[in-house]
C-alpha cells in the first residue's frame, strides 16, 4: 500500500500543491493537517480538530464535585491533569486548603503520569518518525520514503527500547494506581486533596517501581534523543512557529503558589508574569457561534455550530495578550530554565536550559526539553516519596458552597491547562476548559494570525510530496 | 546557538537488542498465563466454570495472528491505554503474536491518506474475518460532521461514515468501552452531539454483525483481551442483557464486595480518606453495578476503585446520568 498518496508530483519551484493528511496518527484525538508547499518547503498549513463531545454543556446542572470524574474522560492520556485542574478550581472555588500530604499525593500521581505520558509519547507516538518499526502490524504500512537515518544497530536498540518502554508505561500506571485507586482515570483525585492516605507499604511499592523506570529514563529515553540529534541535526533548526511560550506552572512545592515547573509567559523574547485575565478565546475559524468570539474563559461560552462557513475546527483560538503561544515541556523548562541533566550537559556543553539558545525552539528541540523535563520530575518525585507521611491526612472535607467560582491554572504533560468552575445554588452553573491541545492546535484567530502548530509547520522541507514526513514529526513534536 | 549540538556524535552501541520475530505462528502464550486473564489475578477462582475443554485444547495449539480494525469515535483513548497496561499477555506479546492490528489510530504507523485506503483494503481482504474494534461513541447529529476521521480521495469520512461503511463487512464487531457500548459521558444529559453507542446505532441501519460490548470507563484490559481471545478460540461469548460478557460482567460488585460484612454491620466510612467500612454514605455504586473489579483489581492488582475512593459505575448503561452525583449514596 505504500506509496499511494495521490500527490505523485514532484513539489516544483514556484509550483503550489495542497497536501492534506487526514488523519493525523500516533497523536490522542482527531487531527487534520494541510500544507501547501511550494519549492520543496510548507509556505501555508491548516490544523483542525475533528471532533466535539461538548463537555461544557454536559458538565451544567451536575455535583461540582463530580468534575473531577467527568472531565478526566476528555483525555486518556493525561487525566491525571485534567482531574488535578479541576481539583483546582473546586479547591478555589469551596475555598479549602489542601494538607501538606494531600499536596503531596497529588503531586505523586500527576507526577507518575507526567513520566507515563513523555515516555509513551517519545516512544510509541514520535520515535516511529526516526524508527522503523519490524516489517509487521502495526508498524507497517508507513510511507514509502521515511527518511528514517539510523543506523541498523541503533534502530534495533530503538525498537527494543520501544518494547522495553511499553513495559515501563505500564508500571508508571502501577505507580498512579497505589495512590489513586486505578489508571486510567483515577478515582484519587477529589475536591480536598486527596482520598487515600499513603501507607508504608504503598510508598514503598510505589518507590521501587520509581526506581526501575528512572533508571530507564536516565539510561535510556534521554540519551536516545540525543543521539537523534546525530543523524536528524537538521530538525533542529525546522519548525520555529511563533517563538511565544506560555506555561501555567505545575507541581505545588507549598501552599503558597510555588511550584516545580515555574509559571512564566515568553512574548516577542520578552519574559512576563502570568496574569489568566490576559486569555481571550477566538472562534472566527472554528465551529463555534460568532457571538462567544473573544472570550476570557472566565466569562467563556461554547457553543458549537458544526456548518459555519469558513470554519474549519472544532478547536477554539487561545491568545495571551492577543497572540498565539504554545504550550508544553519547551514552554514550562524555558520559564524554569533549570539545569541540564548530565547527558544533556555533557552532549551539549552547556548548563541550562535556555544556554541551548534557538535550538530549542525546533521538531527535536521540543523532543530534548520533553526528556530534560522527565529527569527533572523524576528528581522531584524522589523528593516527594521521602516527604510523603504514611497514615497523615490528605482530604479535607469541604461542604459544597451555595455559589462560588473558581480558577484552576495547572499543566497537562503536553501544555498550559485551565478549568474555570461557576457554582450557583450548589450546581455547576457554567465550567470552561480550556486545555494544551486547543493551545497549540488551534486554527487562525479573528486577526487572521495562524495557531501555533500552523506557524512552525511554515518552512518545514517537503522534498517528496508522497512522502511529507516531516510534516507529521513537527506535529508529533508538540504532543497534541 | 544551533552550534551546541555540533558536539554530538554517535555513541557506540551497548545493548544490542534482538528484534521481535516477525509474525510468528504460534502466541507462545501459556495457557497458565491467559487462564489467569480469564479468571482475575487477585483471587482464584475454579476455572472449570468459565471454560470448556475445548477452549483449552485450542489454546494449547497457539492462535495465528487475527486481523482487527480499531477506530475511535468520541472517546478519550483512555480504552486503548487502558489495553496497553495488560499483564497476561503483555501489550507486546497481545501485538505480535495474537492479533494483526492492521489500523489504530493512535499506535499505527502510517496516516492520511495511506491510512483510510489502507483500513478500507484490509477489511474488503479479510471481509468476513476480522474484528472490527470500535472505540468512543458515534455522534449521529449533524450528519456525523461532530466527528471526522479522516479524508480519502477528498472525501471528508466520519465516524457515523466508516462504521456503517465496515460493520457490515466484518465477522465480529466489539464496542470498546462505555462510550461505545452505551453512548457514556459523550451521551450524558446536555450533550447535543447525538451521541450514540454501537448497538443503538445498528439498529438504525439494520446492521446484524454481532457485538461484543466490552464497557468501562476505561475496562480492564483483561476484559478487552479475555473477549478477542475468547472471541478467537470458541466464538463469541456469552452475553448478559446488555451485551457484556458474563465472564466478566456476571457479578454484582456489592454482593462480592470485601467490604459487605461492614455493610452488613453498618460500619461506614466517615470520609473519603476513612480507610475503613462501607463506602455507600460517601456515594458508592457498587450495588448498582456488574463487574469482576472487586476480585480482578487494576493496574496489575494493586488497587480498585473501592479501596481507594468509591465505585461510580463506570460499566453500567446509565453511567454517568444514573450513577451521578458520584459522591452522594444512592439511596
Ligand atoms: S463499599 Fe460499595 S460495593 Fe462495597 S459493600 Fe459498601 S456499598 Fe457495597
Ligand atoms: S469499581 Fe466501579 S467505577 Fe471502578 S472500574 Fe469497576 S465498575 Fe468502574
Amino acid at each position: 500500500m505504500a506509496g499511494c498518496n495521490p500527490q505523485t508530483e514532484p513539489a516544483q519551484a514556484g509550483k503550489k500543491i495542497k497536501i492534506p493528511i487526514d488523519p493525523v496518527t500516533r497523536i490522542e484525538g482527531h487531527l487534520k493537517a494541510e500544507v501547501e508547499v511550494a519549492g520543496g518547503r510548507v509556505v501555508d498549513a491548516h490544523v483542525s480538530g475533528g471532533m466535539y463531545r461538548g463537555f461544557e454543556q454536559i458538565l451544567i446542572g451536575r455535583d461540582p464535585r463530580d468534575a473531577t470524574q467527568i472531565t478526566q474522560r476528555i483525555c486518556g492520556v493525561c487525566p491525571t491533569a485534567h482531574a488535578t485542574a479541576s481539583a483546582l478550581a473546586l479547591d478555589d472555588a469551596f475555598g479549602v486548603e489542601l494538607t501538606d500530604n494531600g499536596r503531596i499525593a497529588r503531586n505523586l500521581i500527576l507526577g507518575a503520569n507526567y513520566l507515563q505520558s513523555h515516555i509513551l509519547h517519545f516512544y510509541h507516538l514520535a520515535a516511529l518518525d526516526y524508527v522503523n518499526g519490524p516489517d509487521t502490524a502495526p508498524f507497517i504500512p508507513r510511507y514509502a520514503k521515511n527518511d528514517v537515518r539510523l543506523p541498523k544497530e541503533l534502530n534495533d536498540v530503538a525498537v527494543g527500547q520501544y518494547l522495553e518502554a511499553l513495559e515501563i508505561r505500564k508500571i508508571c500506571h502501577e505507580m498512579v494506581a497505589l495512590l489513586g485507586g486505578k489508571m486510567p482515570h483515577v478515582q484519587g483525585i477529589v475536591v480536598g486533596g486527596s482520598t487515600e492516605i499513603p501507607t508504608r507499604e504503598a510508598l514503598d511499592a510505589y518507590a521501587v517501581r520509581f526506581q526501575k523506570v528512572r533508571q530507564f529514563i536516565v539510561e535510556k529515553y534521554v540519551p536516545l534523543v540525543y543521539l537523534l540529534a546525530g543523524p536528524y541535526g537538521d530538525l533542529l533548526k525546522t519548525g520555529v512557529g511563533h517563538k511565544n511560550l506560555v506555561s501555567w506552572g505545575v507541581f505545588p512545592l507549598d501552599n503558597k503558589g510555588n511550584t516545580l515547573l515555574k509559571p512564566g509567559v515568553y512574548t516577542d523574547g520578552k519574559d512576563y508574569a502570568v496574569d489568566p485575565a490576559m486569555i481571550k478565546e477566538y472562534v472566527k475559524y472554528s465551529w463555534f457561534e460568532d457571538s462567544t468570539t473573544g472570550l476570557n474563559p472566565t466569562q467563556g461560552k461554547t457553543l458549537p455550530n458544526p456548518n459555519k462557513p469558513g470554519a474549519y475546527s472544532f478547536i477554539k483560538a487561545p491568545r495571551y495578550n492577543g497572540k498565539p503561544h504554545e504550550g508544553g515541556p519547551l514552554a514550562r523548562m524555558w520559564a524554569t530554565n533549570p539545569e541540564l541533566s548530565k547527558t544533556g550537559r555533557e552532549k551539549l556543553g552547556v548548563t541550562k536550559l535556555r544556554d541551548i539558545g534557538d535550538a530549542c525552539f525546533s521538531i527535536l528541540g521540543r523532543h530534548v526539553a520533553r526528556a530534560e523535563e522527565t529527569a527533572l520530575v523524576a528528581t522531584a518525585l524522589e523528593e516527594w516519596i521521602s516527604q510523603a507521611q504514611p497514615g497523615k491526612e490528605t482530604f479535607v472535607p469541604t461542604p459544597i458552597p451555595q455559589s462560588a467560582e473558581g480558577l484552576g491554572l495547572t499543566e497537562a504533560p503536553r501544555g498550559a491547562l485551565l478549568h474555570y468552575i461557576n457554582i450557583k445554588d450548589q450546581k455547576i452553573a457554567n465550567y470552561q476548559v480550556t486545555s494544551a491541545t486547543i493551545w497549540n492546535a488551534n486554527p487562525r484567530d479573528d486577526m487572521g494570525q495562524r495557531g501555533p502548530i500552523e506557524e512552525a509547520l511554515i518552512g518545514v522541507p517537503v522534498p517528496d510530496a508522497a512522502n511529507p514526513v516531516n510534516v507529521g514529526r513537527l506535529i508529533r513534536s508538540f504532543d497534541p | 546557538m544551533n552550534h551546541v549540538f555540533n558536539s554530538i556524535k554517535e555513541v557506540p552501541v551497548k545493548d544490542k537488542q534482538t528484534l521481535p520475530e516477525v509474525q510468528p505462528e504460534k502466541t507462545g502464550i501459556s495457557r497458565r498465563n491467559f487462564l489467569k486473564t480469564l479468571t482475575g489475578t487477585a483471587a482464584g477462582i475454579g476455572i472449570s466454570q468459565v471454560f470448556n475443554p475445548a477452549l483449552i485444547q485450542a489454546l494449547e495449539k497457539g492462535l495465528t495472528r487475527h486481523p482487527v480494525i480499531w477506530i475511535q469515535g468520541q472517546g478519550c483513548t483512555g480504552c486503548s491505554v487502558s489495553l496497553l497496561n495488560s499483564v497476561d499477555p503483555s501489550i507486546a506479546d497481545i501485538l505480535l503474536k495474537v492479533i494483526s492490528l492492521q489500523f489504530h489510530p493512535t499506535v499505527g504507523t502510517c496516516e492520511g491518506q495511506l491510512a483510510m485506503e489502507h483500513v478500507y483494503a484490509v477489511a474488503k481482504e479479510y471481509e468476513g474475518r476480522f474484528s472490527f474494534a470500535i472505540e468512543g461513541a458515534i455522534p449521529v447529529a449533524e450528519n456525523g460532521k461532530y466527528c471526522i476521521l479522516g479524508e480519502m480521495d477528498h472525501r471528508e469520512i466520519t465516524m457515523v461514515d466508516m462504521v456503517q461503511e465496515l460493520a457490515p463487512m466484518a465477522g465480529s464487531v466489539l464496542a470498546v468501552g462505555t462510550c461505545a457500548a452505551y453512548g457514556g459521558i459523550p451521551a450524558a444529559k446536555g450533550n447535543v452531539t447525538g451521541a450514540t453507542g454501537v448497538m443503538d446505532f445498528f439498529k438504525t441501519k439494520s446492521i446484524t454483525t454481532p457485538v461484543v460490548n466490552i464497557p468501562g470507563c476505561p475496562p480492564h484490559p483483561d476484559w478487552i483481551v479475555g473477549s478477542i481471545v475468547h472471541l478467537l478460540e470458541s466464538g463469541i461469548p456469552e452475553l448478559d442483557y446488555d451485551g457484556r460478557p458474563k465472564l466478566f460482567f456476571g457479578n454484582n460488585i456489592h454482593d462480592n464486595c470485601p467490604r459487605l460484612d461492614d455493610y452488613d454491620e453498618a460500619f461506614m466510612s466517615m470520609s473519603l480518606s476513612d480507610p475503613n467500612g462501607c463506602r455507600m454514605d460517601v456515594g458508592c455504586k457498587g450495588p448498582d453495578t456488574y463487574a469482576d473489579c472487586y476480585k480482578r483489581k487494576w493496574n496489575s492488582g494493586l488497587n480498585w476503585c473501592v479501596d481507594n475512593a468509591v465505585c461510580i459505575g463506570c460499566v453500567e448503561r446509565g453511567f454517568p446520568d444514573a450513577m451521578s452525583p458520584f459522591y452522594e449514596p444512592a439511596y
